[in-house]
């Protein structure tokens, strides 16, 4: 049996509801940022394979994979900024904890 | 120069010295007085012109001499309103600018006297000027809603010079008054214009013009009830403007204004503009017969009511503004029995008589420095200009021939024996005749007989109070002179002395009908010897028995009030009508009116407005707790919200949710 788009997509899916369970789920915030790259990675190998198998002479979604991935970089490093300094604050980085901003 | 485009300008110079003096001059006071004079002399001298030609050569009606210019236009659901502003020339008209201008001038004139230091200066000239601009748009409009309103500036500027000294409480109140009950006749001069908006033809190039409204087609459109309804709707203005009863408690309070004040407005020009509305519009009041029914009662009721209050009065000012109500109500018994003509030249007789005799009494204020004729006395022999012009006045008043008010009273007693007449009404007339003659030499003998008195020998006096509660006009300049009384200088005693000619010869203008002529077509001046030779007897009997009590002093006065002991009670309170209209209108009817709203206000209002904003927070309050501050649960509703829309777009239902997502 030939590996087809079929497959990616079971992946692709598999991969995003991991990360979603995980990002709705888990209290430490450096494991829901990891979380939320996985499912930036599930959506970029649904472009990839949709690039490869429906349009494999247009190259948009291999282009669209690598600037998620840029743009992923940046919001990890962001993120995890913002987790250093919300821990030299507060000493935690449970987002139950982290809830100033209600009402 | 058209005569319209004259009296544009006619109505522009005062307008323009008003703006020179508020925004231009207004630190220089001689100036603005200076100013004034100036634009209102070139008025006057406009108004000349117009009445030589309207006179001179046949100039038309007031349909062909008009100019007018689109102002608003009031889109409608089927047709559209055009108010206009536009001026119209008619003999009436021509008549009554030469009574404005010329009257305002010698006031000007005579204030650069009276007025001389006041530290309002300034403001009185600015004032006098929009006064004078504003009654001559009332003069030459040519529709009704610019009648109303310069009708209404024209009460402004009452109020504005009424209240002058504001610092004194008793004027602020009167200004107050003055404002409040004329608005009171307005309101039904404004629904009867309502009325005949909508019923004669709004869309029509002529709108509320008075030349239209006037025509005998147009009044045969609406007649009826209506109609009568809408005469007495503007009678009602006139009633207030006017002073007439019930509403004629303002103007007597109104005298707590500069006297030039009164001359001016209270006297000649404003007051008689109820008087002059009437006859603009007395085509309209003659297609109404029931309301000319009550035009002539209630003119007659106030003639003999207004005499009969001033019987008693001290303040030698109160005593004229009830013999101006009574003069008014005199105009406007005329009008209501038909006579336009007696109407009329009684009003431009009376304008200059009576400006003469404020102008007169302002001089003695001026020359005493006390409103109270008690405390005057001998002023024939320190103040003889005064005394000579206030004479002359007084014995027009009186109506003694060959002096004007002779001429015009009789003619409208003669008129309420005629056709419309009532013998009534001439009874009535004849009796304020009577009063008029009375009051007005009670005070000729009492200020200007005998030896003066000084303000301090008539202390005891203030015993019944309504003189001393209205504490006079008693600035430095004034109180000063108290020492002895003397003579006015020359600025004040010129602009008597011309008013006095005035006073004298303007009678004789409708000796031979040609006043009456320029006013009615076909008039013919009658004379009724009977009717004159009454009058003449009644007074000199009024002045007789003034001579009696006050000159030689027969009768006590004293004794006389006490022999008609309630009566004079009544009199002096000015049969409690103040206290009526104080303690059962206002305390009464509007603060019980007044607390009910005010309930309403407090309960339903402010309970829909607070109520409104209380469900507001109660609903808030609730739903905020939906914003816990958890990102993740934020992140699980947009999760949700992403399933709905998906489960929907798969669904293909509603179509409205799923048209937002764009099917592939």
């Amino acid at each position: 049996m030939a590996i087809g788009l079929d497959h990616f997509l079971v992946l692709s899916a598999a991969m995003f509801s991991i990360g979603l369970v995980g990002a709705l789920s888990k209290r430490n915030a450096v494991v829901i940022l990891m979380c939320i790259e996985i499912m930036l990675n599930a959506v970029n190998v649904a472009m990839v394979a949709f690039s490869r198998y429906v349009t494999p002479v247009a190259l948009t979604g291999q282009v669209f994979a690598i600037f998620i991935m840029t743009v992923a970089a940046a919001e990890a490093a962001v993120g995890l900024a913002l987790i250093i300094a919300v821990y030299r604050q507060r000493q935690t980085v449970d987002v139950q904890q982290i809830d100033l901003m209600k009402w | 120069m058209s005569l319209a485009d004259l009296g544009w300008a006619i109505l522009f110079l005062p307008l323009i010295s008003f703006v020179i003096t508020v925004f231009l001059t207004r630190s220089r006071p001689k100036l603005c007085g200076y100013v004034t004079i100036a634009a209102i002399g070139l008025a006057f001298l406009a108004s000349l012109v117009v009445l030589v030609r309207v006179v001179a050569e046949p100039v038309g009606t007031a349909a062909e001499n008009q100019a007018s210019y689109n102002w608003v236009n009031i889109p409608g659901l089927t047709e559209s309103l055009t108010l206009s502003l536009g001026v119209a020339i008619d003999p009436l008209a021509a008549f009554m600018l030469v009574v404005v201008t010329g009257v305002s001038l010698l006031v000007q004139i005579y204030s650069q006297g009276y007025m001389a230091g006041d530290p309002g200066y300034s403001r009185y000239y600015a004032f006098m000027s929009l006064f004078t601009a504003s009654m001559l748009g009332l003069v030459l409009a040519n529709n009704l809603i610019m009648v109303y309103f310069f009708w209404e500036l024209v009460g402004l500027c009452s109020y504005l010079l009424i209240g002058f000294w504001f610092q004194k409480p008793a004027a602020a109140a009167a200004a107050k008054k003055a404002f409040i009950v004329t608005r009171l006749g307005d309101l039904g001069f404004l629904v009867a214009i309502l009325w005949l908006v909508f019923n004669v033809d709004p869309a029509g190039p002529n709108g509320l013009n008075i030349a239209f409204l006037n025509e005998k087609t147009t009044l045969d459109l609406i007649a009826g009830a209506g109609l009568t309804w809408a005469a007495l709707g503007i009678f009602a203005g006139a009633v207030g403007k006017s002073a007439q009863f019930p509403l004629h408690v303002w103007l007597p309070d109104a005298m707590e204004g500069p006297t030039p004040v009164s001359a001016l407005i209270h006297a000649a020009t404003m007051v008689a503009a109820g008087v002059y509305l009437v006859a603009r519009m007395f085509p309209l009041f003659e297609a109404a017969p029931d309301a000319m029914v009550v035009v002539a009662f209630v003119g007659g009721f106030t003639a003999i009511f207004a005499a009969s209050m001033g019987l008693v009065m001290h303040d030698v000012k109160r005593v004229m503004a009830y013999s101006t109500v009574s003069q008014l109500g005199y105009m406007m018994m005329a009008l209501g029995v038909g006579g336009l003509v007696a109407g009329i030249f009684h009003l431009f007789n009376h304008a200059f008589f009576k400006a003469l005799l404020f102008l007169g009494s302002g001089s003695m204020i001026h020359g005493t420095g006390t409103q109270d004729m008690r405390e005057m006395g001998g002023l024939r022999r320190a103040m003889p200009v005064t005394f000579i012009t206030v004479l002359i006045a007084s014995l027009s008043l009186s109506g003694i021939p060959p002096f004007s008010g002779f001429w015009s009273k009789d003619e409208i007693l003669a008129d309420t024996l005629g056709g419309h007449g009532n013998v009534l009404l001439f009874a009535l007339g004849l009796a304020a005749a009577f009063m008029t003659a009375f009051y007005m030499f009670r005070m000729m003998f009492v200020a200007f007989g005998g030896s003066f008195r000084g303000p301090a020998t008539a202390q005891g006096g203030h015993t019944s109070g309504h003189t001393s509660g209205h504490a006079i006009h008693l600035d430095q300049s004034h109180s000063a002179h108290a020492v002895g009384a003397h003579e006015s200088p020359r600025v004040m005693t010129v602009p008597l002395i011309v008013l006095a000619i005035l006073a004298v010869l303007t009678g004789f203008l409708n000796v031979n009908g040609w006043f009456g002529g320029l006013l009615e077509e076909g008039y013919v001046v009658h004379f009724n010897y009977g009717v004159m030779a009454s009058s003449v007897v009644v007074a000199l009997a009024g002045i007789f028995l003034a001579y009696a009590v006050y000159g030689a002093k027969w009768i006590s006065a004293e004794s006389l009030g006490r022999a008609f002991g309630p009566a004079h009670k009544w009199l002096t309170n000015k049969y409690y009508l103040d206290h009526l209209y104080e303690g059962v209108i206002t305390r009464g009817a509007v603060i019980g009116i007044c607390a009910v709203l005010s309930w309403f206000d407090h309960t339903f209002v402010d309970g829909i407005v607070n109520g409104v904003a209380r469900l507001v927070m109660a609903i808030s309050g609730g739903v905020r707790k939906a914003e816990t501050g958890r990102v993740q649960a934020y992140a699980l509703v947009i999760f949700a919200g992403v399933l709905v829309i998906m489960g929907l777009w798969m669904l293909g239902l509603p179509n409205s949710v799923s048209g937002w997502v764009a099917k592939p």
